[in-house]
């Protein structure tokens, strides 16, 4: 059924591809670093903080991205047993959860100049903070739980019962008063962020996307391999 | 087998819909807790004034900023009802007229809250300032 997720496939492709993905991300990284550091425009409100932008909404789209991918190939290895889709879900984690802190630790430096406190109990900052704690407790089950079979149960448990807050951390900021502004890119109407400040942040995007897939590749490389020298778990 | 996949599907609906119920009547029952602030209507509206630190929160009322030495008052509206607000202190720097505020502190009355604290908030707009100076002049 799901032939084309064949491990063997992948480790060949992923093990060849990781340094010409290394170097597309340090471009693209230098290019989005260029625009959102010196090309692109301040703020009319917030000035020179707007910076802070261009790494705290890619982060955390990262994160909630990665997340709502877990969650599909979880359901996959719940429900159908697929036998990879645990090993791609396992190897995307660490990024996830490294953007999920980058978001949180950027949007405290944000808030500090803008609105004039590091930390605040809203619901969107909370229902982040619950996110990391998800993430942190998917990577724990691994390390815990000794018998592999439970470890893919439980773990592909815990992601989807924490994909019930990724709806919540989206709507937070509509469903309730919140300190943390209203979202700016809607589908439905106008994007309310200035053009020349859009493209910075699109570059942005991209390159934390390709750091995301580099560490995901570099992790499963490292699960393949030691799978191989194990000799168990023959996929 | 078929039948196994069919048992764990209906094992994660359950799941889902369990725990999608119990926060959504959670976070239902904690309304008041969960939003970040109160507007001036919601105040309006309060059946009791309690003692207690309470934030409030809306566009600071164009015009209404007066200062006197180390204190500051304005009105924090939500287009509907006004409130008083007096503080002393810095405020954020995003701190200004028309501009969205939150302010923490202690009711007196339905009218006038004394802040301890000051945060701003801003909204979705990001553009550069010679945009937004044109868009002053239409």
């Amino acid at each position: 059924m799901f032939n084309f997720f064949k491990a063997g496939k992948i480790f060949e492709i992923s093990s060849r591809s990781t340094k010409y993905i290394f170097f597309l991300f340090i471009i693209v990284l230098t290019i989005g670093l260029t625009e959102a550091l010196f090309l692109s425009p301040e703020d009319y409100k917030q000035s020179h903080s707007v910076r802070i932008m261009y790494v705290h909404v890619p982060a955390a789209w990262m994160a909630l991205g990665i997340f709502s991918m877990m969650t599909f190939l979880s359901v996959g290895t719940f429900v159908f047993k697929n036998k990879n889709f645990f090993l791609i879900s396992k190897s995307l984690a660490p990024s996830g959860f490294i953007f999920n802190i980058v978001a949180l630790i950027t949007g405290s430096i944000w808030g500090k100049p803008t609105w004039g406190t590091w930390w605040a109990w809203d619901a969107r900052i909370t229902s982040m903070l619950i996110l990391a704690l998800f993430y942190f407790m998917y990577l724990l089950s691994w390390r815990i739980i000794e018998n592999k079979s439970n470890a893919i149960k439980i773990s592909s448990l815990i992601i989807i019962v924490g994909a019930i807050n990724v709806p919540i951390i989206k709507f937070s900021v509509n469903w309730w008063n919140t300190l943390h502004q209203g979202p700016s890119l809607k589908i439905m109407s106008d994007t309310t962020i200035h053009s020349s400040m859009l493209i910075p942040l699109g570059i942005m995007t991209a390159a934390f996307a390709l750091f995301s897939l580099l560490i995901f590749l570099m992790k499963f490389n490292t699960e393949m391999i030691r799978i191989k020298n194990k000799g168990l778990d023959r996929l | 087998m078929v039948k196994k996949v069919k048992l764990r599907i209906v094992f994660l609906l359950a799941l889902v819909l369990s725990i999608i119920l119990s926060v959504f009547l959670i976070l239902k029952s904690l309304e008041k807790d969960v939003v970040f602030f109160l507007s001036p209507t919601d105040i309006k509206n309060l059946e009791k004034i309690e003692q207690k630190k309470i934030r409030v929160g809306g566009m600071v009322k164009n015009q209404s900023i007066r200062i006197n030495s180390n204190k500051i008052n304005f009105i924090v509206t939500d287009f509907k009802n006004e409130i008083n607000v007096s503080y002393s202190g810095s405020v954020p720097n995003l701190f200004s007229e028309n501009k969205g505020v939150v302010a923490e502190g202690f009711l007196q009355d339905r009218n006038y809250l004394k802040a301890v604290k000051i945060l701003a908030k801003h909204d979705e707009n990001y553009m550069p300032p010679e945009v937004k100076e044109a868009l002053g002049e239409k």
